[in-house]
Order: C-alpha cells, then structure tokens, then sequence
C-alpha cells in the first residue's frame, strides 16, 4: 500500500549546520507515529518541511506517492495534511466557532466571497468538529481568552476542518496539565481509529509518546538513529545513550521547550 | 573631468545635513520603533534656533557654537515631546505613535510663524569659509568641503558612541530585540527620552548646518520630510551606516540628476527608491522585519459582529436626516457635506486596509488622487460622460493598487507602507512633472458633473448613494468570508496559510479593493471641485488619511468613516480662525492620550463600562 | 499681536441664510487666500486691501453701503479654496470673489466662478492660463501675468550683445511659463539668441550648487531666473559664491519684488535687470502718496502684495459703483473695459481678454544701506507689452 507520507533523503542546512540529515521514513494510513529527539535534533526542521513552510536542500517529500517538495503550506492542506503548531496559532480576534468555520470556508473555496454573512456559513460544520475536540461549549467565546490547552484543542478542530488523510502535530501537549495531555491523546488516538487518518507528531512526554504512539522514530542530529515500536524503543542502547547519557527513558517530564 | 569631480564634491556635501537629519529619524525607528513625522519639523527648529543663536553669539566661535546649541535646544524639545506625549501612548496599538508626531507637526508649524514671523529668513555664512576653493578648476565653496569634513565625523561620533559605549550597547540591544532590554534591568523609559534626545539633536544640528547653504523658512520641515524619508527607507529602518551611504547616494544621484536631466530630478529619485526596494525590499543595510512586529499590540481584538438593532435605527435615522438635507440645509451646508462624505469614503477605504487587514499605508493618496486623476483625465482627453468616468475611476485606481500591492507586499510593516509612499511619491512626481498630460501643477480644470447631477442638491444625493454605498460595502466585507480572511492573515498568517488561505493573494485584493473604493472617493472629488490638482496625490493627504483612522479607532469597525467625519469638520471650524495649525495639532495630541483607542474604540469602552454598572 | 482675522466661531455656525443685502448692510467682498501656508505674500496683500476698505468706506463706502471683505484662509489646497469660494458664495452672501497667490488655486476658483456665474477677480496669480487658455468671462486679473512681466525682461534683454542664454525656473506651471514667453518674446525680438541650457530646479527644493554648476557648465553669455523665495536665496548665495555672475547679465522675474529681495539682505544681487515694485524711490504721485499713507497705516514698508492688495479693493468698489448694483451679471459687465486710478496709474480690465494693463516696474539691482534695491527703474505700462489682439483672440479659446 502507498504510504500517506513517504520522506526521501530529506536534507537541510542552515549555513554549516546540517540540521537534518538524509533523514528517510514513511507513514502509514491511520499510523500514529511520534517523532522524538532531544532540542536541536531535527524535529521542527522536519516537521516544516513536510509541511511546506521550509524548503529542503535536498531530498523529496512524497504524499500518497505524490511528490509534494516545495510546494506552499496552502497547497499541502489543500491535498489533505492538517497541521497544528508548537505554539498555538489561531485567529485572536474571532470567536471560537468563527475560527473553526474560517478553516471550513478555506476548505469550501468561499474565502474571496463579498455577499453572504461569514459567521452563518458553515456553522453545523463547524460546530460538530468543535463538539469532537470537545470545544462545543465554548464555541461562542473570544478565541484570545482561551486557556491554553483549549487553544490547543481548537486548533486541532481547525486541523480536521476538511477531513485530512495525515494530520501533523508539532508537540500536540507543551503547555498543557498532564490530565489534559492524556485526555488530548485519546481523542487524537480515536480520530486516527475512526477515520483513519494517519498521525505524525513530535512530542517531549515520554508518557505521552510511550502511551500513545503505535511506532516511534527518534532523531538525533539531524539524523534518524532508531525507528520501532514503543517496546523495542524502550530497550534500545542508542536511544538511551541519547537520553540522559544512557540511563533508562523515565515517564513524566522530559526535556521541556 | 573637474567639472565631474567638482559635481561629486556638491553631492558630498548635500549629503551632510541629510544624514544627519536622516541617522536621527532612523535611530528613533530603531530603538522606540517609533515612525516620527515631526522629524522634519525639529529639522526647522534647529534652523530656526541656530539663526537666531547666530544674531547674538559673535564671531566664528559664535557661529559654530550657535550651531552646537541649536542641537541641544532641539534635543531637549524632542525629549521634552517624548516624555510629555509619546511616553503615554507606547501601550497603543503600533504606529499610533505617529499621529501624535503628525499633531506636534502643526503645532510646531505655528509656533515658528508665531516666534519668528513669517518672512524667510536669510543663514548668515560661515565666518571665514565665504570663498571657494579650486579644485582642478573648479571652483567649490569651502564651505562644502567643511559639511564634506564633518559629515563623517558626526558619523565617526555616532558610530562610536553605538559601537563602543554602554549607552551604545542599549541602544543596539534595544534595536534588536526590546523586551531583552527591559530583562537586562535597563530603564527602558530614560533609554527612549535619551534616544529621542539625541534622534532630534541631530536633525536639530542638520538644519543649522544648511544655514550657511540657504536659511530658515516655514516649508521646509515638508520639504526635508519627503526626502529623509527616502533616504531612511533606501538605506534601511534603523541602519545608521544605510543611512549614510544612502544620503550619499541620493545627493550625488541628484547633483547629476540636475545636470543631465533637469526636467525629471524629482521622479528620478523616486524611480530610484522603488527601484531599491524592489530588489531589497527592506534598503540596503536594513533587518528584515521579524514577523508579528507590527501586528497586534494591546488588548485583543473584539471579534467582529453585524451591529444591533438599535445602531441601525440610529443610522437609518441619520441617512434620512442627511438624504433630506437639501430641504432643510443651506446650499453650503450641501458642499461641506459632500466634501465630508467622500473624505469618509477614502478614510473607511484606508481604514479597511489597516483595520482589516493590518496593513498600514503611507501612501494611500496615491489611489484616491489616482481616481480623481483618472476622471479628469478621462473627461479632458476622451470627452468620457461622468458616469463613465465615476466606473472607470475606481476601476483604474483598483488596476494601479494592483499593480503597487504586487511589489509592495513583499514586505511586510513599516517596509509595507513605506514602499506605499514610495509609490505615491512618484505617481505624485510624474503628474506634476508631466505636464503636458496631466497639466502639472496647474492640473485639470473644468472638469463638471453631467447636466442631470449639476445641481447642488443632486450632485449631494449622488456623492451620499455613492460614499454611504461604499462604506457599507466596505463594512459589509468585513462579514464577508473576505473579511473573515483577510483579518485570518493578519492574525496568524502561518496557521492561515496551513489553512489553505492564500495570504498574499487575499491581502493584495483587499489592497486593490480599498484601492478602488479610495479611487471612487477621488472620482466624486474630481467633479465635486471641477478641478483636480497634485495636491490630493500629497503625503499631506495620505497623512490625512492616515490619521483620521488612528484618531477613529483602528480596532473597531466605523473608526475610518467617523474620524473622518469628525476630523473634517473640526477642521472646517478651526480654519476660520488665526493659528488654527496649533489649536488643531494640539487637538489631536489631546485625542491620542485620552482615547489611545481612537474615537469609537473609546467609546464603545465607555458604553460598556456604563452597561456593566446598569447591569 | 495677532488679531481676529475672521468671522467668530458663532458666525461661523449660525444657519445659512442667504443673507438679502439691504440699504445700510456692508457690501461683502469674500477673499481667499494663503494666510497659512504663505502669510509673508498673504498678510502684506491684506493689509493694502484692509487699508483701502478704511478709506473707502470713509468716503461713504459703495453704494452708500459701508464694503467689506471676507477673509478665509484655504491653506494653499485647490480643493479648500473651492469649498471657502462655495460657502462665501451661498452663505456669506458675499457678491464676488478675489484673491489667492498660487496660480493653481487661482485656476480653480476661476473654474468654479464661470460655473457659478460669479464674478472672481484673481488679483495676485501669474498664470497666463487665467486669462488665456483657460480663461471665461466671469474671471479678471489685476497683476500683470507672467507674459507680460516675462515680454518686459525679453525686451530688455533684446537691447543687449548677449547671444546665448540659460535659463532657471522653478519645475511647474508657473516657471514653464515664464520661459515659454521669455523665448517667444526674445526670440522675436533679436531671432539670433540661442538657448543653451534650460534648468528646472522642483519649487522650494532647489540644489542650488548643483544648479549653479550645471549652469556655469553651458557658459552662457545672459541668465535669465525664474526661481523665487528660498529657492533664490539659496541660487543668489551659491552663484555668488561660485562666480556664476561674474561677467554675465542676470534677468530675474518678479527678483526685484520687496518680497523677494529683503530676505536676502546684504547678499541681494548686484546688477540683475529685473521686475519689481521700487517703492522706496517713489517721489510723488499716487504711488507716492499710497506709500506714505502705508507706512503711516501700518508702520511698516509696503510689499508688492500691499499695492496689488490696494489696488484691488479700489478695482472692486469702482466695478460695484459703475454697475449700480451688487448682481454678479451687472458686476462682471461693469469690469468689462473698467478704468480704475490706482497708486501705479489709470488701468483697465481689457474687454478682449479681462487682463488688467496693470504694469510693473523694470529696473537693476543694486546694494543700499545694506539691502537691495532697484534702481534707474522704469514703468511699464501694461498694455505695451501684451500680444496683439489677434494673437490674443487665438490664445483665448472661450470667447
């Protein structure tokens, strides 16, 4: 089967600094897949520019066989990748609701449209998705007052606006409490068993990667160093090497920021 | 071969008194972020101060020492500005600061003619340095190889005192990033008095060193504007060494300019400056703008929502009251409201962009002269009837935003709406230059409504469908999914375009829409006055713009449309009276420190806090 | 001190009434002009118009009504001046307009004036256009256009060995114009003179030494200056400095004009043949008297602006009494062909054109007591230097 996302050889620099390095993976369709790494391995990089925010040096992205390098952030989304950020990105000035429907405007080509009144357009839509990330009851309040792991949540509905086949999240849990983290988990890990979707995300909890992740890829300078289940991650040297100079991968805090 | 060398000469010394006028203005940009319009205006003082210094100091020593105190006086004025406005106003949203420096312009402007009259006045020359020098021939002023002379000490002082002091490294650190500086314990407050002390000694300094070179008169705080600017903007916000090389550039491009196309100096520096900041579209030496910088400060945004029964009865009560105006107002009462309808038509269209869209323009006159250009040209070249020319003008004035937005949102903030300027300053050149076309400074007369639109009543009634129509739709787009998207890319333009929206694009035909609508406003104009001239292609009148949006309130959504109603009627009272440039800049600072807000912002807080206390 | 230029606030609010001259009420006059943007042209004109109001009205006023003007500033803004000329029109009750310096604001009321059938006098604007080009029938003008002052300057230079010329002039309407009629006028005159080098300075921003070098670059034999107020104080000092003067003859238009040469001071230059307003060589006559009387009025030296502001107020009460009624049509056929006596002599606003044979004083430079002044200066007369009527019914396209 074609894999949602295929990476190949994907390199890039900054100056001297190579901070990716032919890095190769694939994902496959409703795979959860954690990327994990200490600061400064790669992660982002990565990230951005499967995402189309940074163009690679070298390498190719290819989605569902398709090859996507280079292409604007827009027109990624446009072919089915929903992404979230590391630090929440939503629309500050809007309602709740008016965010969520602003993705689903974009996803239905209504954003040059002068005549009808935005804030009914879209709002069943709109609201479901809230109802999903468990946001419906806060859907008529002001985006820039909301608590930070709501903001989280809501940027995922806005994520899942136009039904993506691979959603990216940049440490989908920074910043929140640690039931939220689980909580958040959980229904990230029901939208992939209920649509399918595949699931590529970085993530510093190790409770949350280990908890939830179905295959797990760690990346050291800029380079891909293990790629296995949580188990078989659990018991590799390298890994541990990577983390606190050998010793065991504790649960609960990992390195932060 | 002398003659070129001894040219050259004259460019470096032109440069002088620019750089220093300029590396003032940049500073201030780069340490408070602050765009300071009355840069030109501390420029006049200086020269005012350093002439009359001159009358009572004796000697060489006087003349010189006269030019030093001009600097302090005018340091100490700037940082007297500082402290007692702008120090209020840092927690507004950005680049309301300006308005405040746009009202301390006019008040300035009344106080010299109050102090100094209003004859121009002659610079005393340099004692000692009358004569010239030969120079393979040539004769050069010794003057100018002084300004040649000390135009890379003040720049060897400052480059010094940046990169070699403590105050230096403050003042760099707070160039880069503003929040390490207050980390570092620094106070921040006396680091930006201090900043605004020596921005404005400088161009204090500047304008008593051209002294020897011309004089001290009313104009010239306009004048030096216009091409510090330039110079700022080609050399790179809050570059002290862009500035410098960038003066030098402009001056010496200028000095040929003269000699071999004499017709055309004007438009030839302008051509020069879109021509830099197409290929670097933040100046030679200057920092790309860090994303955010200029977006939004202050409390957040109310969300947007369609106005309340009782509103709209309001307005609809209105409308009628102005609709039936020719029955109960005087002829006059017909041309004051119509001049004041198309004014709120072009401030809604500015307001849209940067209420909307966070994009401030410098040089939305360029559209709004451009339609009012347009129709008379229309008119008087192709005999086109007025209601064409009413279609064709906005669409025209849309093509040309168009066109200016695809280069000019490149970049983002202040680059934004300098290259905006930089547009509307050559179209500016180009109409008064090309007379022959446009009829120069003499513009376009004769240019009437048709016959069926002649009458007072009926040209109003037009100029009411037409602006109330337009502003509505503006405000209608706001609703819109247009709207919805356009504020989306000002908010989070990374989660807006992993969203699938197409930032740029959404952004350049929001310019071309408030484009169009200003051009609309411009095409009423034309035949509303039945002339059309420069003037409305001014920096004065894209200031004007600018600041009745401030003054209205940016974050809401009638501010554009209500300060220009207010605005221009102010203005209409004040005019009748002597000063009225002082009673009107004070006016405005007042506004700014009591309403940070602007007009409506302010109150639609006040109107909530008595809804809380009712409730 | 500053005093109350216009009408109070209250006045200014009050509800337009078209307000019904009646026996006894003033004749109001409204007059637009600078007073912001150039108060040093703008004050001295309106002091000259203030004073001949006093003694109009002294002697029993116009009418037997008492005149009055209407000042209003329009902050050199076309479209102000349109908006101040509409409201003095339909609520001021004003019955004609004059004033403005500027010539685009002076083509933009005449614009609205023939719309509005409303007589405008543009008492102080040079373009030719006003009563030319553009010119209609409900327009008039007192001062000598840029034409007639440039055809006074060429027939000097006419009189000369000089061949070669070069010329500077402020880049618009005005400076193009006064070269355009400086050549036509000189090359008519003396068709061997050759035009070396044209320099076009943008208004109030010059480079003077750059100016000044690529002037002294085409090595003319004569110059002939077109700049003004800052502009040619910066272009006297830098020539002077430079030796652009040396050996050569300067023609300056309107360079001998008080408003031009005080501020210069000391620095005024030596020997240029140029236009002006000698008032302080005025031995008797009316120009005399008219100094003397200003003087005494305001305690200062009279201006250019204060004669023409003088001469237009005495314009105005002449057409109003001649037409014997303050309706527009009446004034506008009562300016036709008007003789009117000011301080400079008899004139009259010619039928042909509504050119006013206002001349102007040609003179040369000189230094005394430490300023300049004009000196072995003559009168020409206005009329002497316009183009014949035929050249005129061709230049004026309305009529």
């Amino acid at each position: 089967m074609t894999p949602v996302l295929e990476a190949r050889h994907l390199t890039r620099h900054f100056g001297a600094i190579r901070a990716v390095d032919d890095v190769s993976f694939a994902l496959a369709p409703g795979e959860l897949l954690a990327l994990i790494g200490p600061n400064g391995a790669g992660k982002s990089t990565c990230f951005n520019m499967a995402m189309g925010q940074l163009a690679p040096s070298s390498g190719q992205v290819l989605l569902e066989g398709r090859d996507i390098t280079g292409w604007p952030a827009r027109r990624i989304w446009r072919a089915g990748v929903g992404r979230t950020f590391q630090i929440t990105a939503t629309y500050a000035s809007m309602r709740v609701i008016e965010n969520v429907q602003m993705a689903c405007l974009s996803h239905h080509r209504r954003t040059f449209s002068l005549i009808p009144r935005a804030h009914r357009l879209y709002r069943d839509e709109a609201m479901a998705l809230l109802e999903t990330v468990g946001m419906g009851a806060q859907a008529e309040r002001h985006a820039a007052i909301l608590a930070y792991g709501d903001l989280k949540r809501l940027e995922l509905a806005m994520a899942l606006a136009h039904a993506p086949r691979l959603l990216l999240m940049d440490e989908p849990t920074a910043g929140m409490a640690p039931g939220e983290r689980a909580a958040l988990m959980e229904l990230v890990a029901g939208i992939v068993a209920e649509r399918g979707t595949a699931v590529l995300f970085t993530e510093h909890d190790m409770d949350v990667v280990f908890g939830h992740a179905q295959r797990i890829m760690v990346m050291n300078r800029g380079q891909i160093i293990a790629d296995g289940t949580p188990q078989a991650i659990r018991g590799d040297a390298r890994v541990r090497e990577v983390y606190l100079g050998g010793g065991a991968i504790t649960a609960g805090r990992g390195a932060d920021g | 071969m002398g003659l070129i060398l001894a040219q050259l000469l004259t460019g470096l010394a032109n440069a002088g008194a620019l750089f220093m006028v300029a590396s003032g203005l940049s500073l201030i940009f780069g340490v408070t972020r602050i765009v300071n319009f009355a840069h030109g205006s501390f420029y006049m003082l200086g020269a005012y101060v350093g002439w009359s210094a001159m009358q009572v100091l004796p000697g060489a020593l006087g003349f010189w020492g006269a030019i030093l105190v001009a600097g302090v006086i005018v340091g100490l004025v700037g940082a007297a500005v500082e402290m007692l406005i702008l120090r209020r106003v840092y927690a507004a949203p950005e680049l309301f600061q300006l308005v405040a420096t746009f009202g301390v312009i006019l008040v300035v402007q009344d106080l010299a003619l109050m102090i100094w009259g209003p004859t121009d006045l002659l610079g005393p020359r340099a004692p000692g340095l009358t004569g010239v020098v030969r120079v393979m021939g040539e004769p050069v002023p010794q003057y100018d190889l002084a300004l040649i002379a000390i135009t890379p000490g003040v720049a060897l002082a400052l480059w010094y005192l940046i990169a070699k002091t403590r105050v230096g490294i403050l003042v760099r650190a707070a160039t880069q990033d503003r929040e390490m500086v207050g980390a570092l314990g620094v106070n921040q407050s006396w680091l930006f008095t201090g900043t605004f002390f020596l921005g404005c000694a400088l161009a204090g300094l500047g304008g008593a060193l051209q002294l020897p070179k011309g004089g001290a008169d009313l104009l010239m705080d306009f004048t030096i504007l216009a091409q510090v600017f330039v110079v700022v903007v080609i050399g790179g916000m809050g570059s002290l060494p862009g500035a410098l090389i960038a003066s030098v550039l402009i001056s010496v491009i200028n000095v040929f300019g003269v000699a071999y196309l004499p017709q055309s100096t004007l438009v030839l520096t302008y051509v020069v400056m879109v021509a830099v900041l197409i290929w670097w579209p933040f100046g030679l030496l200057g920092r790309a703008e860090v994303a955010g910088e200029l977006g939004q400060v202050g409390a957040p945004e109310e969300p947007v929502r369609p106005a309340g029964w009782p509103v709209r009865a309001g307005v609809a009560a209105a409308l009628v009251l102005l609709a039936t105006l020719p029955a109960w107002g005087g002829g006059f009462a017909l041309v004051l409201a119509t001049d004041i309808l198309i004014f709120c038509l072009f401030a809604a269209s500015l307001h849209f962009l940067l209420g909307q869209g966070g994009l401030v323009s410098f040089g939305h006159a360029a559209f709004y002269g451009g339609g009012a250009y347009v129709a008379a040209l229309l008119v008087r070249h192709a005999d086109t009837p007025m209601e064409l020319a009413l279609i064709l003008a906005p669409l025209g004035a849309g093509l040309g935003a168009l066109i200016v937005g695809w280069v000019a949102l490149r970049a983002s903030g202040v680059y934004f709406a300098m290259l905006t300027l930089a547009f509307a300053q050559l179209l500016w050149s180009l109409v008064y230059q090309w007379g022959d076309v446009t009829g120069g400074d003499d513009g376009i007369v004769g240019i009437w409504p048709a016959d069926w639109a002649s009458g007072g009543a009926a040209f109003f009634w037009l100029t009411l469908v037409l602006c109330v129509g337009g502003i509505l739709v503006l405000r209608h787009a706001a609703h819109a999914p247009f709207g919805y998207a356009l504020r989306a890319s000002r908010d989070a333009p990374l989660r807006a375009e992993a969203t699938g929206l197409d930032t740029r694009r959404i952004r350049l035909v929001a310019f071309a829409f408030a484009g169009a609508m200003a051009g609309l406003a411009g095409g009423l104009f034309t035949f509303s006055k039945g002339s059309v001239f420069p003037n409305e292609l001014e920096i004065a009148r894209s200031f004007d713009a600018l600041i009745v949006v401030f003054l209205g309130g940016v974050k809401t959504l009638s501010g554009g449309w209500v300060g220009g109603g207010v605005f221009k009627s102010a203005e209409d009272l004040l005019t009748r009276f002597d000063y009225w440039r002082l009673a009107l800049g004070l006016l405005i600072i007042a506004v700014v420190i009591a309403a940070p807000e602007g007009i409506v912002g302010t109150l639609k807080r006040l109107a909530r806090r008595q809804g809380g206390e009712d409730r | 001190m500053p005093r109350a230029l216009f009408p109070t606030l209250a006045a200014a609010v009050l509800a337009s009434l078209p307000a019904a001259a009646q026996e006894g009420e003033p004749i109001k006059i409204g007059e637009i002009n600078h007073f912001t943007r150039m108060p040093a042209f703008a004050e001295p004109y309106r002091r000259g118009i203030e004073m001949a109001v006093e003694e109009i009205n002294e002697a029993g006023g116009v009418l037997g009504r008492p005149l009055e003007f209407v000042f209003r500033d329009d902050q050199g803004e076309p479209g102000e001046a349109i908006k101040i000329a509409e409201e003095l029109m339909r609520r001021e009750g004003t019955v004609m307009i004059t004033g403005s310096i500027l010539s685009n604001v002076g083509l933009a009321i005449s614009s609205l004036a023939a719309r509005r059938e409303f007589v405008y006098l543009a008492s102080e604007p040079l373009a030719d256009a006003l009563t030319w080009g553009q010119g209609n029938a409900w327009t008039f003008r007192l001062r000598p256009s840029t034409y007639m002052q440039a055809a006074m300057l060429a027939e000097a230079a006419a009189g000369t060995d000089a061949v070669t010329y070069a010329t500077i002039a402020p880049n618009y309407a005005y400076g193009k114009d006064a070269v355009a009629a400086f050549k036509e006028v000189l090359t008519e005159l003396k068709p061997d003179v050759e035009f070396v080098a044209e320099q076009w300075p943008p208004l109030f921003d010059i480079d003077a030494g750059a100016e000044v070098q690529a002037l002294e670059r085409a090595k003319p034999d004569a110059i002939y200056n077109v700049t003004f107020g800052t502009d040619l104080a910066k272009f006297v000092r830098e020539g002077e400095t430079r030796g652009l003067f040396e050996d050569r003859q300067v023609y300056g238009l309107l360079s001998g004009e008080p408003e031009y040469l005080e501020p210069l001071g000391a620095e005024a230059p030596e020997g240029w043949v140029v236009t002006g307003y000698p008032w302080y060589d005025f031995e008797d006559g009316a120009g005399a008297e008219f100094v003397s009387a200003y003087e005494a009025r305001w305690d200062e030296t009279p201006k250019n602006g204060s004669n023409v502001g003088y001469a237009t107020a005495l314009s105005v009460a002449a057409a109003i009494e001649t037409a014997g009624s303050t309706e527009s049509a009446a004034i506008r056929e009562a300016f036709e062909g008007l003789t009117v006596a000011v301080p400079a002599g008899e004139i009259t606003y010619r039928e042909i054109d509504n050119q006013a044979t206002h001349g102007a004083w040609v003179g040369t430079t000189a230094l005394r007591d430490g300023g300049g002044v004009m000196v072995d200066w003559t009168y020409e007369d206005g009329a002497d230097c316009l183009p014949s009527d035929e050249r005129v019914r061709e230049l004026r396209p309305a009529d």
